[in-house]
């Protein structure tokens, strides 16, 4: 167990194409970090040099307390599982435990009884004898984890290990895998282009973009206070409603309607807005500002109601019981409002007035 | 569904006549005596002959120094074969394995030299081939016969794409786990290869078996000739008012079937595999 300290690190391909840049990390012990972003953001490229499956261009990468920037994956004490499992084919469930514990010359001893503990922790015991052909794919997952396991490395590092199970599987494995974490208290670098699997698993979420790091911080700072218009749409589910609206003095116009933000304004002139859809809720009176329904998607438990406000499209989410008619009006609470720059998309942050009353929009006379 | 008709069977049944009467022709007149078959041509008949004939073939010392036997002859026959198919293995899995995992300079440029010699069969190079063999005293060895015919980049060529569908993943996974690039040959590459590996011997050991040139040409010493060459020496011998022992020629031939098809029959299963699914 260590704790892993990322400083100024960079990837330059050959070709001089840039993957990564200037990424400043430090995982502390015991901690699992979900990298999250697009595809191409740089995630598994970062992982990777972590890794040390791709040599790392600038900056450095410590383990504990050793520079691991010139060391073989084998010896930097870490453990990785892979989106596709990478188990070798021709060897038995068991086989594929113990390779990497005999190429360390691991007494037999040890390895037998590490790869039964591996085993018994992760309910594969049945299979050992078993090639990884003849598993399922959350059985084989659990094989690649148990690799990893039985290694009692310094760090995990998951790649998009959930990708390819099925929705159903997928919850569940992600569940076992924090609960495996928890126990066994190993430093977990994990990377998902999945924001719920990121939200659900880390201890703090690094978002990333274009090889940039847009924002660190725990689930829930990630969620209340995205710092980016980028972290805004990527986390959460449904996306949060960014809104072109314009400040003047104490109001917000967005299209036709304004909101009176009650000291909440943190500027003036142009700038996004970002409404959670699940923050708007729908007003009989005839102030808020006026939604068109285009269509509704039936989540169960939720309504999520697609439509327009003015000409910019907005969702908001309802009860599942909620009536929704084709125009309604809707308002929010102006200290759930996140205001981003219009240029550069950072967040632009508000300084709470000392007594917040809920504003009513009004209509434009 | 598709529901299979009389016209079908019947195609199939026309194909399998087709591909199979001259070798069941060539073996039933085996059984003939020469005169016999000379006299009434080939015959579809089960003759008397039959283990005469093949007791002859196998066990009579022949040829011009009158010291090989049928036996003998398929033996070189097999050496050759079996020689070709291994050495080429190891060779072209080597060979690939360093132009798929290995950057070194002008790596690309080795893969298109070596692909190249395919459009240099050894009967274009054979003069050269048998001056090198020649001038490292290699005539009338076993050596000599395989060595030359190993130089082709067909094997290579195979081998180079099943590594390259071989995923990622699983050379880092084994670098993770500790394996070098000789463990990871060893223990994760060649296992994974093995179909593949099953496919080329059996396409190998057929090219190596049916060679005829070459040995024609690399061997004087008559205790190294390989069954096709004995095959056309015995039909060689029109001397006087002998007789070709067309029987002879047609039971060798049928010998010299053999071991293909043992090859491909134990085998095919693999080389059905090897060639068409990739065991990842």
């Amino acid at each position: 167990m260590a704790a892993i300290d990322i400083s100024s690190v960079g990837k330059i391909y050959n070709g001089g194409v840039r993957a990564v840049t200037d990424i400043d990390l430090d995982i502390k012990d015991g901690e699992f970090i979900v990298l999250v972003g697009p595809s191409g953001c740089g995630k598994s490229t970062l992982l990777r040099m972590v890794a040390g499956l791709e040599a790392i261009s600038e900056g450095t990468v410590k383990i504990g307390d050793r520079v691991v920037n010139e060391v073989e994956p084998a010896d930097r004490d870490i453990a990785m599982v892979f989106q596709n499992y990478a188990l070798y084919p021709h060897m038995t469930v068991r086989q594929n435990l113990e390779y990497g514990l005999k190429n360390r010359k691991t007494p037999k001893a040890e390895i037998d009884a590490r790869v039964a503990e591996a085993a018994r922790m992760l309910e594969i015991t049945q299979y050992l004898d078993r090639k990884p052909r003849a598993l399922s794919g959350g059985q084989r997952q659990r094989v690649a984890m148990g690799r990893a396991i039985v290694r009692k490395p310094a760090a995990f590092l998951f790649d998009e290990p959930l990708s390819n199970l099925d929705a159903k599987l997928r919850v569940s494995m992600r569940g076992e895998i924090k609960r495996l974490q928890r126990r066994l208290g190993t430093t977990s670098i994990y990377v998902t282009h999945d924001q719920l699997e990121a939200m659900t698993l880390a201890d703090r979420l690094v978002v990333l973009n274009g090889g940039k790091i847009e924002q660190v911080g725990s689930p829930l700072d990630v969620y209340h206070t995205p710092a980016s218009t980028f972290v805004a749409s990527f986390i959460g589910s449904p996306a949060m409603n960014l809104v072109k609206a314009e400040l003047q003095g104490d109001r917000l116009a967005i299209g036709p309607s304004q909101i009176s933000l009650n000291g909440y304004a943190p500027t003036s002139g142009a700038v996004t807005v970002g409404l959670r859809a699940e923050d708007l809720r729908v007003v009989s009176s005839a102030e808020g500002m006026p939604f068109t329904v285009e269509y509704v998607e039936e989540l169960g438990s939720q309504r999520l109601a697609h439509g327009l406000v003015g000409d910019q499209a907005v969702t908001i989410a309802l009860s599942g019981e909620a009536e929704i008619t084709d125009s309604m009006r809707l308002s929010i609470d102006p200290s759930k409002l996140h205001f981003f720059d219009a240029e550069t998309g950072r967040r632009l942050d508000v300084r709470a007035p000392a007594t917040a009353v809920a504003a009513v929009a009004e209509p434009v006379a | 569904m598709y529901r299979t008709k009389f016209s079908d069977h019947l195609v199939l049944i026309l194909g399998s006549l087709f591909l199979c009467m001259p070798v069941v022709v060539a073996f039933m007149t085996s059984t003939h005596t020469a005169a016999d078959i000379h006299m009434n041509g080939l015959s579809l008949a089960w003759g008397d002959n039959f283990i005469a004939t093949y007791e002859k073939v196998l066990t009579q010392k022949g040829g011009f120094t009158g010291d090989i036997t049928g036996a003998r002859m398929v033996m070189n026959s097999l050496i050759l074969g079996v020689g070709f198919a291994i050495g080429k293995i190891l060779l072209s899995m080597m060979a690939a394995y360093a132009i798929v995992y290995f950057r070194f300079p002008m790596a690309t440029l080795s893969f298109w030299v070596i692909f190249t010699t395919l459009l240099l069969p050894l009967e274009v190079r054979i003069m050269p081939s048998y001056q090198v063999m020649s001038d490292l005293g290699l005539l009338n060895t076993y050596s000599g016969l395989i060595v030359p015919l190993l130089a082709s980049a067909t094997g290579t060529f195979y081998f180079r794409q099943f590594f390259k569908s071989v995923p990622e993943e699983l050379l880092e996974a084994a670098r993770i786990d500790g394996a070098g690039p000789f463990k990871f040959f060893i223990d994760i590459l060649v296992p994974i290869s093995r179909t593949m590996i099953a496919a080329i011997f059996i396409i190998m050991f057929v090219y190596g078996w049916n060679q005829y040139l070459w040995p024609m040409m690399m061997t004087t010493d008559e205790s190294f000739f390989t069954l096709m060459r004995g095959i056309k020496s015995i039909l060689q011998v029109w001397v006087g008012s002998n007789i070709p022992d067309y029987n002879e020629a047609f039971a060798l031939a049928v010998l010299a079937m053999l071991p293909p098809v043992a090859i491909v029959v134990i085998f095919q299963s693999w080389f059905i595999k090897g060639l068409t699914e990739s065991d990842k």
